[in-house]
Protein backbone atom coordinates (compact mmCIF):
# COMPACT_ATOMS: atom_id res chain seq x y z
CA UNK A 1 0.00 0.00 0.00
CA UNK A 2 1.40 3.44 -0.97
CA UNK A 3 2.00 5.79 2.02
CA UNK A 4 0.38 9.06 -0.04
CA UNK A 5 -2.56 9.14 -2.81
CA UNK A 6 -3.84 11.96 -4.37
CA UNK A 7 -6.93 11.25 -6.02
CA UNK A 8 -10.29 12.49 -7.10
CA UNK A 9 -12.41 9.84 -5.92
CA UNK A 10 -13.46 9.13 -2.26
CA UNK A 11 -11.89 7.09 0.57
CA UNK A 12 -13.12 4.87 3.23
CA UNK A 13 -12.00 5.32 6.61
CA UNK A 14 -12.21 1.79 7.88
CA UNK A 15 -10.94 0.23 5.15
CA UNK A 16 -7.91 2.35 5.38
CA UNK A 17 -7.18 1.74 8.80
CA UNK A 18 -8.12 -1.91 8.73
CA UNK A 19 -5.33 -2.08 5.48
CA UNK A 20 -3.04 0.35 7.21
CA UNK A 21 -2.61 -2.12 10.59
CA UNK A 22 -3.27 -5.67 9.24
CA UNK A 23 -1.09 -8.31 10.19
CA UNK A 24 0.77 -5.66 12.72
CA UNK A 25 0.35 -6.91 16.42
CA UNK A 26 2.84 -4.12 17.56
CA UNK A 27 0.31 -1.53 17.16
CA UNK A 28 -1.78 -0.67 20.12
CA UNK A 29 -2.99 2.99 18.98
CA UNK A 30 -4.39 4.62 15.69
CA UNK A 31 -5.10 8.13 15.34
CA UNK A 32 -6.60 9.11 12.08
CA UNK A 33 -8.14 13.11 11.24
CA UNK A 34 -10.86 13.41 7.96
CA UNK A 35 -10.74 16.59 6.71
CA UNK A 36 -14.18 17.57 4.93
CA UNK A 37 -15.68 20.29 3.24
CA UNK A 38 -18.04 23.02 5.28
CA UNK A 39 -21.56 24.91 3.65
CA UNK A 40 -19.85 28.08 4.96
CA UNK A 41 -16.11 29.39 4.99
CA UNK A 42 -15.69 33.32 5.86
CA UNK A 43 -19.08 34.56 5.89
CA UNK A 44 -20.27 33.32 2.44
CA UNK A 45 -22.20 30.03 1.57
CA UNK A 46 -20.22 27.49 -0.33
CA UNK A 47 -22.07 25.30 -3.25
CA UNK A 48 -18.61 23.51 -4.32
CA UNK A 49 -15.06 23.62 -4.14
CA UNK A 50 -12.21 22.37 -6.48
CA UNK A 51 -8.68 21.31 -5.31
CA UNK A 52 -5.92 21.77 -7.54
CA UNK A 53 -2.49 20.26 -6.83
CA UNK A 54 1.12 20.35 -7.83
CA UNK A 55 1.28 16.47 -9.64
CA UNK A 56 4.71 15.21 -8.67
CA UNK A 57 5.25 18.00 -6.24
CA UNK A 58 2.77 17.48 -3.73
CA UNK A 59 3.26 13.18 -3.29
CA UNK A 60 6.96 14.56 -2.98
CA UNK A 61 6.45 17.07 -0.27
CA UNK A 62 4.13 15.16 1.71
CA UNK A 63 6.38 11.80 1.60
CA UNK A 64 8.90 13.95 3.00
CA UNK A 65 6.84 15.01 5.52
CA UNK A 66 5.99 11.41 6.82
CA UNK A 67 9.95 10.97 6.86
CA UNK A 68 10.17 14.32 8.66
CA UNK A 69 7.49 12.62 11.52
CA UNK A 70 9.56 9.20 11.78
CA UNK A 71 12.26 10.94 12.83
CA UNK A 72 10.21 12.68 15.92
CA UNK A 73 7.85 9.86 16.48
CA UNK A 74 8.17 6.10 17.19
CA UNK A 75 4.84 5.80 14.35
CA UNK A 76 4.54 1.82 12.86
CA UNK A 77 2.25 3.07 10.12
CA UNK A 78 1.50 6.31 8.01
CA UNK A 79 -1.38 6.74 5.42
CA UNK A 80 -2.44 10.17 3.25
CA UNK A 81 -5.37 10.35 1.24
CA UNK A 82 -5.51 14.12 -0.19
CA UNK A 83 -8.43 14.41 -2.37
CA UNK A 84 -8.71 16.69 -5.85
CA UNK A 85 -11.24 17.56 -8.55
CA UNK A 86 -14.67 19.07 -7.27
CA UNK A 87 -16.05 18.27 -4.01
CA UNK A 88 -19.12 19.23 -2.29
CA UNK A 89 -20.29 20.22 1.38
CA UNK A 90 -19.62 17.03 3.46
CA UNK A 91 -17.04 15.15 1.42
CA UNK A 92 -14.22 13.77 3.00
CA UNK A 93 -11.24 16.16 1.41
CA UNK A 94 -7.93 14.65 3.19
CA UNK A 95 -7.46 11.82 5.43
CA UNK A 96 -4.22 11.25 8.06
CA UNK A 97 -3.76 7.90 9.82
CA UNK A 98 -1.04 7.14 12.06
CA UNK A 99 -0.15 3.58 14.35
CA UNK A 100 1.85 3.35 16.88
CA UNK A 101 2.57 1.38 19.71
CA UNK A 102 0.55 3.96 22.54
CA UNK A 103 -1.44 6.42 21.92
CA UNK A 104 0.73 9.58 22.53
CA UNK A 105 2.55 9.18 19.57
CA UNK A 106 -0.37 8.55 17.46
CA UNK A 107 -2.20 11.58 18.38
CA UNK A 108 1.33 14.26 17.97
CA UNK A 109 2.30 12.00 14.74
CA UNK A 110 -1.58 12.83 12.87
CA UNK A 111 -1.55 16.40 14.46
CA UNK A 112 2.07 17.24 13.41
CA UNK A 113 1.47 15.88 9.78
CA UNK A 114 -1.48 17.65 9.70
CA UNK A 115 -0.27 21.26 10.58
CA UNK A 116 2.87 20.45 8.21
CA UNK A 117 0.54 19.50 5.28
CA UNK A 118 -1.75 22.94 5.48
CA UNK A 119 1.56 25.13 5.00
CA UNK A 120 3.91 22.95 3.06
CA UNK A 121 1.86 20.83 0.66
CA UNK A 122 1.03 22.01 -2.59
CA UNK A 123 -2.87 22.40 -2.84
CA UNK A 124 -5.31 25.49 -3.43
CA UNK A 125 -8.48 25.29 -2.85
CA UNK A 126 -11.16 27.64 -4.80
CA UNK A 127 -14.79 28.25 -3.80
CA UNK A 128 -17.92 28.51 -5.47
CA UNK A 129 -19.83 31.39 -3.48
CA UNK A 130 -22.97 32.98 -4.96
CA UNK A 131 -20.94 36.65 -5.34
CA UNK A 132 -18.82 34.19 -7.66
CA UNK A 133 -15.86 31.89 -7.44
CA UNK A 134 -12.72 32.95 -5.21
CA UNK A 135 -9.54 31.37 -3.75
CA UNK A 136 -9.01 30.30 -0.49
CA UNK A 137 -6.74 32.65 1.39
CA UNK A 138 -4.04 30.83 3.30
CA UNK A 139 -4.67 31.35 7.12
CA UNK A 140 -1.49 33.21 9.54
CA UNK A 141 -3.16 30.68 12.33
CA UNK A 142 -1.99 27.55 10.46
CA UNK A 143 1.47 28.83 9.92
CA UNK A 144 1.56 29.48 13.69
CA UNK A 145 0.46 25.61 14.22
CA UNK A 146 3.05 24.39 12.41
CA UNK A 147 5.85 26.48 14.62
CA UNK A 148 4.52 24.76 17.41
CA UNK A 149 6.33 21.88 16.27
CA UNK A 150 9.45 24.47 15.62
CA UNK A 151 9.40 24.50 12.04
CA UNK A 152 9.70 27.94 10.77
CA UNK A 153 6.55 28.72 7.87
CA UNK A 154 6.07 31.13 5.83
CA UNK A 155 3.08 30.21 3.48
CA UNK A 156 0.23 32.70 5.07
CA UNK B 1 21.68 30.61 -22.15
CA UNK B 2 19.52 27.59 -20.34
CA UNK B 3 16.21 26.41 -20.78
CA UNK B 4 13.58 26.00 -17.58
CA UNK B 5 10.60 25.11 -17.64
CA UNK B 6 8.47 27.35 -15.79
CA UNK B 7 4.82 26.18 -14.49
CA UNK B 8 2.14 28.53 -12.45
CA UNK B 9 -0.90 27.30 -10.26
CA UNK B 10 -4.02 28.44 -9.02
CA UNK B 11 -4.62 32.07 -9.22
CA UNK B 12 -1.16 32.66 -10.52
CA UNK B 13 -2.15 30.39 -13.37
CA UNK B 14 -5.79 31.65 -14.52
CA UNK B 15 -4.35 34.99 -14.51
CA UNK B 16 -1.47 34.38 -16.85
CA UNK B 17 -3.80 32.07 -18.74
CA UNK B 18 -1.29 29.62 -18.98
CA UNK B 19 -0.13 26.85 -16.69
CA UNK B 20 3.57 25.86 -17.96
CA UNK B 21 5.77 27.19 -20.39
CA UNK B 22 9.81 26.41 -21.38
CA UNK B 23 11.60 29.56 -22.06
CA UNK B 24 15.64 30.15 -22.88
CA UNK B 25 17.09 32.73 -20.08
CA UNK B 26 20.26 33.89 -18.61
CA UNK B 27 19.25 34.60 -15.33
CA UNK B 28 21.69 33.09 -12.93
CA UNK B 29 19.13 32.35 -10.00
CA UNK B 30 14.94 32.52 -9.02
CA UNK B 31 15.12 36.09 -8.09
CA UNK B 32 16.61 36.93 -11.43
CA UNK B 33 14.20 34.64 -13.27
CA UNK B 34 10.77 36.51 -11.25
CA UNK B 35 12.50 39.76 -12.20
CA UNK B 36 12.91 38.97 -16.44
CA UNK B 37 8.97 37.43 -16.26
CA UNK B 38 7.60 40.80 -13.97
CA UNK B 39 9.52 42.71 -17.15
CA UNK B 40 7.21 41.24 -19.37
CA UNK B 41 4.51 43.38 -17.62
CA UNK B 42 0.77 43.26 -18.28
CA UNK B 43 -0.57 40.18 -15.78
CA UNK B 44 3.01 38.67 -15.74
CA UNK B 45 3.95 42.04 -14.31
CA UNK B 46 1.05 41.93 -11.82
CA UNK B 47 0.53 38.38 -10.78
CA UNK B 48 4.52 38.09 -10.02
CA UNK B 49 4.74 41.28 -8.60
CA UNK B 50 6.97 41.64 -5.64
CA UNK B 51 5.25 42.65 -2.46
CA UNK B 52 2.69 39.81 -3.47
CA UNK B 53 2.04 36.62 -2.13
CA UNK B 54 4.16 34.22 -4.08
CA UNK B 55 5.52 31.14 -3.39
CA UNK B 56 8.25 29.46 -5.41
CA UNK B 57 9.52 25.80 -5.94
CA UNK B 58 12.77 24.63 -7.59
CA UNK B 59 12.45 21.07 -9.05
CA UNK B 60 9.47 20.45 -7.18
CA UNK B 61 10.69 21.25 -3.78
CA UNK B 62 9.66 24.80 -1.98
CA UNK B 63 12.01 27.70 -1.66
CA UNK B 64 11.99 29.79 1.04
CA UNK B 65 14.36 32.54 -1.06
CA UNK B 66 14.78 33.18 -4.51
CA UNK B 67 18.85 33.25 -4.38
CA UNK B 68 18.91 29.53 -5.53
CA UNK B 69 21.07 29.02 -8.44
CA UNK B 70 19.29 28.04 -11.62
CA UNK B 71 20.58 25.47 -13.48
CA UNK B 72 20.26 24.06 -16.98
CA UNK B 73 16.80 21.97 -17.32
CA UNK B 74 15.63 23.15 -13.70
CA UNK B 75 11.57 23.06 -13.08
CA UNK B 76 10.55 26.64 -11.73
CA UNK B 77 6.96 27.07 -10.12
CA UNK B 78 5.16 30.55 -9.26
CA UNK B 79 1.93 29.84 -7.07
CA UNK B 80 0.23 31.58 -4.00
CA UNK B 81 0.15 30.35 -0.70
CA UNK B 82 -1.34 26.81 -0.18
CA UNK B 83 -4.29 25.90 1.06
CA UNK B 84 -5.27 22.10 1.35
CA UNK B 85 -5.81 20.03 4.29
Amino acid sequence: MPRVSIQTHDFDLSAEVAALRAGDARVGAVCAFVGTVRDRNDGQSVSTMELEHYPGMTEKAIEAMIDAAHQRFSMHGVRVIHRVGVLQPQDQIVLVAVTSAHRGEAFQACEFLMDYLKTQAPFWKKEQTPDGARWVDARVSDDAALARWGIRAANA
Amino acid sequence: MKTVTVRYFASIREALGTGNERLSTAAPDLHALREELIARGGAYGEALARGKAVRLSLDQTMVADESAPLADGAEVAFFPPVTGG
